[in-house]
């Protein structure tokens, strides 16, 4: 996959509602091929930083540019073929199959008023398998577990044929053997070309997984850089933790300072 | 190759099987008992044979058993259709309010006396407003879940528009026009002309193309609108077609048979537990589940009893249970 120098780039955006700005003077670059990690406390605008990326929440100021391009110049439909979400697991709401799930994958490739073809169900399938659940395709969605249903949304999104990918705390309410399956496959997906943005709560993650790491606070990037951006003090500062409960909690961190 | 795309052709053929004895029994049962080979007699024979088998299949069932299917297939396509988009498996078009408003225009122009046409007009153009008034209201309302405050919404606007109702009910002649209004509000197919159909057929179609076009990217909407946006689809505009879509089908059924309640809530369930959720395997199997329902109803209430039972009265008492089982079976596994 020949994946652009930069993949996604915010310059100086603020973002936030039309009375209530929750984050300004963002700058965020993606290379291609690179993992950049979001860490941060709650509330720090995480959520609202990625529907503004996808182009769902319009910047009150700033620009957002996929592959090169403005964000406002692309169509929904344009868009989702280079930049696809993986939200978190969720319950689901009808009892589609794990397939069908997948196969909402191929929308955007698809013609307005097609159905999937066969084409786009070999995909789907050769996507599933590719994240080890190509025996779940003909379960129900809304029965199988949170880690399957994750791997799943993320086979959604390589059906999408995408170059980026925004994973959205990808490894929240997972367990910790399905936790390592999806670190793996991020880094399965990282060797064959894409660029990945995800958000994580687990710092070790980010530190197992990420290229970057950039940190959220307050609504702006107070920090952001190689994966030894993540010391012992930026993680203590950043989540307002005791340095001496961080360092207990990530020895591998207290190691290497 | 696609085992629950092969099973789910495989049940909605054996789904033809209880739509067409609901038609034949249809054409056998009423006041004016046949059997049926003698029903499939007069109906090979053409409506220009002579004998009263004829004139009671061709004159007076015919166009009833076809308003009646047609009715079912729009109030369940509908539903269908509301149910995913607004994804929640309990809104129907009498929840959005779109029955009511739809109700109060057809009412409004039966108390002024206009022509039938005017009667549908009015209903699609109640309807429009009843579910436009939904979208409106709720669209401005944040800080809450959008699809619980839509559903509550549509409750208070249709509580609205049958307060309207109710006070055109008063204002009505008591003798001439009250009676027909409050047939009327039940549902009921005993007044259907071949006319009737002509003009609610056509509308009806018109408001089934976009589901059968759109029937893949409907299933996108039973997603967030984050991720239906992140997967391509343009989720205003979609949504926005198909409301318009549901809607005239839903005046259109409502302004030739009155307010049929339930048909919209219920048969989608039902459908949904034999195809899966779907959008174009559940919508063949939602219209073919809707027709044969309202036909088996309708015949069941003008030859159960020796008076004409209001078709409305028998889908309440079908939809109602099925309804509160629903409800606790989604509590259970929600």
């Amino acid at each position: 996959m020949n994946a652009p120098e930069i993949s996604l780039q915010a310059r100086a955006l603020a973002i936030g509602y039309r009375h209530h700005t929750v984050g300004e003077a963002i700058d965020l670059t993606l290379a291609g091929g690179e993992v950049l990690c979001l860490l941060g406390p709650n509330g720090g605008g995480k959520t609202t930083l990625f529907r503004t990326l996808l182009g769902i929440l319009p910047p009150l100021s700033g620009t957002v540019q996929v592959a090169g391009r403005p964000l406002a110049d692309w169509s929904r439909q344009a868009l989702a073929t280079h930049l696809a979400y993986v939200p978190q697991s969720h319950a689901g709401l009808f009892a589609f199959t794990v397939e069908e799930v997948a196969l909402m994958g191929r929308t955007a490739r698809m013609a307005r008023f097609a159905t999937p073809s066969a084409r786009d169900r070999d995909i789907v399938r050769a996507c599933l398998a590719r994240l080890g659940i190509g025996h779940l395709a003909e379960r129900i969605y809304t029965e199988i577990s949170g880690g399957e249903r994750q791997l799943a949304l993320i086979a959604r999104a390589l059906a999408q044929e995408a170059s980026i990918l925004i994973l959205d705390e990808p490894t929240a309410s997972l367990d910790f053997g399905n936790q390592l399956r999806v670190l793996k496959e991020i880094d399965a997906l990282k060797a064959q070309g894409l660029s990945i943005l995800m958000s994580t709560h687990q710092p070790e993650h980010a530190l197992r997984v990420a290229d970057r790491i950039a940190l959220l606070k307050a609504g702006r990037i107070v920090a952001q850089g190689p994966r030894t951006l993540a010391t012992v003090q930026t993680l203590a500062e950043l989540y307002g933790a005791d340095a001496a409960e961080v360092a207990r909690s990530l020895p591998q961190l207290a190691a290497g300072a | 190759m696609n085992f629950a795309h092969q099973r789910a052709i495989v049940r909605l053929a054996v789904l033809l099987v209880p739509t067409f004895a609901a038609l034949l029994a249809a054409f056998a049962f009423g006041p004016y008992p046949l059997s049926v080979p003698e029903a499939l007699a007069a109906l090979w024979a053409g409506p220009s044979a002579d004998g009263d088998a004829a004139t009671v299949v061709w004159e007076l069932r015919l166009p009833r058993i076809a308003a009646g299917f047609l009715v079912g297939m729009a109030l369940a396509a509908a539903g269908a259709t509301y149910q995913g988009m607004f994804r929640n498996p309990l809104v129907s078009p009498d929840i959005l309010g779109v029955s009511a408003g739809a109700g109060l225009g057809a009412v409004l122009a039966i108390y002024l006396g206009l022509p039938l046409v005017a009667v549908q007009g009015a209903a699609f153009c109640g309807g429009l407003l009843a579910v436009g008034a939904v979208y409106f209201v709720a669209g401005r309302v944040r800080r809450h879940d959008p699809v619980l405050v839509l559903v509550l919404t549509g409750v208070a606007v249709g509580t609205l528009f049958s307060a309207g109702i109710s006070l055109v009910k008063v204002l009505a002649d008591p003798s001439m026009q009250l009676p027909s209004i409050t047939f009327w509000l039940l549902g009921g197919l005993n007044a259907i002309a071949p006319s009737d159909l002509a003009l609610a057929a056509p509308l009806i179609a018109i408001g089934l193309v976009p589901m059968l076009l759109l029937r893949w990217r409907i299933n996108l909407l039973s997603l967030s609108d984050e991720e239906a946006a992140a997967l391509g689809v343009n989720v205003r505009y979609l949504r926005l077609v198909l409301i318009a879509s549901a809607t005239l089908m839903t005046a259109a059924a409502v302004s030739i048979a009155g307010i049929v309640g339930w048909i919209g809530l219920v048969v989608p369930h039902a459908a949904r537990l034999l195809v899966g959720p779907e959008f174009s395997r559940l919508l063949p199997a939602a219209l073919l589940l809707g027709g044969g329902f309202l036909v088996a109803a309708d015949t069941l209430a003008r030859s159960a009893t020796d008076i004409e039972m209001p078709l409305g009265i028998l889908t309440a008492l079908v939809g109602a249970p099925v309804f509160l089982w629903l409800l606790a079976r989604t509590g259970r596994t929600g």
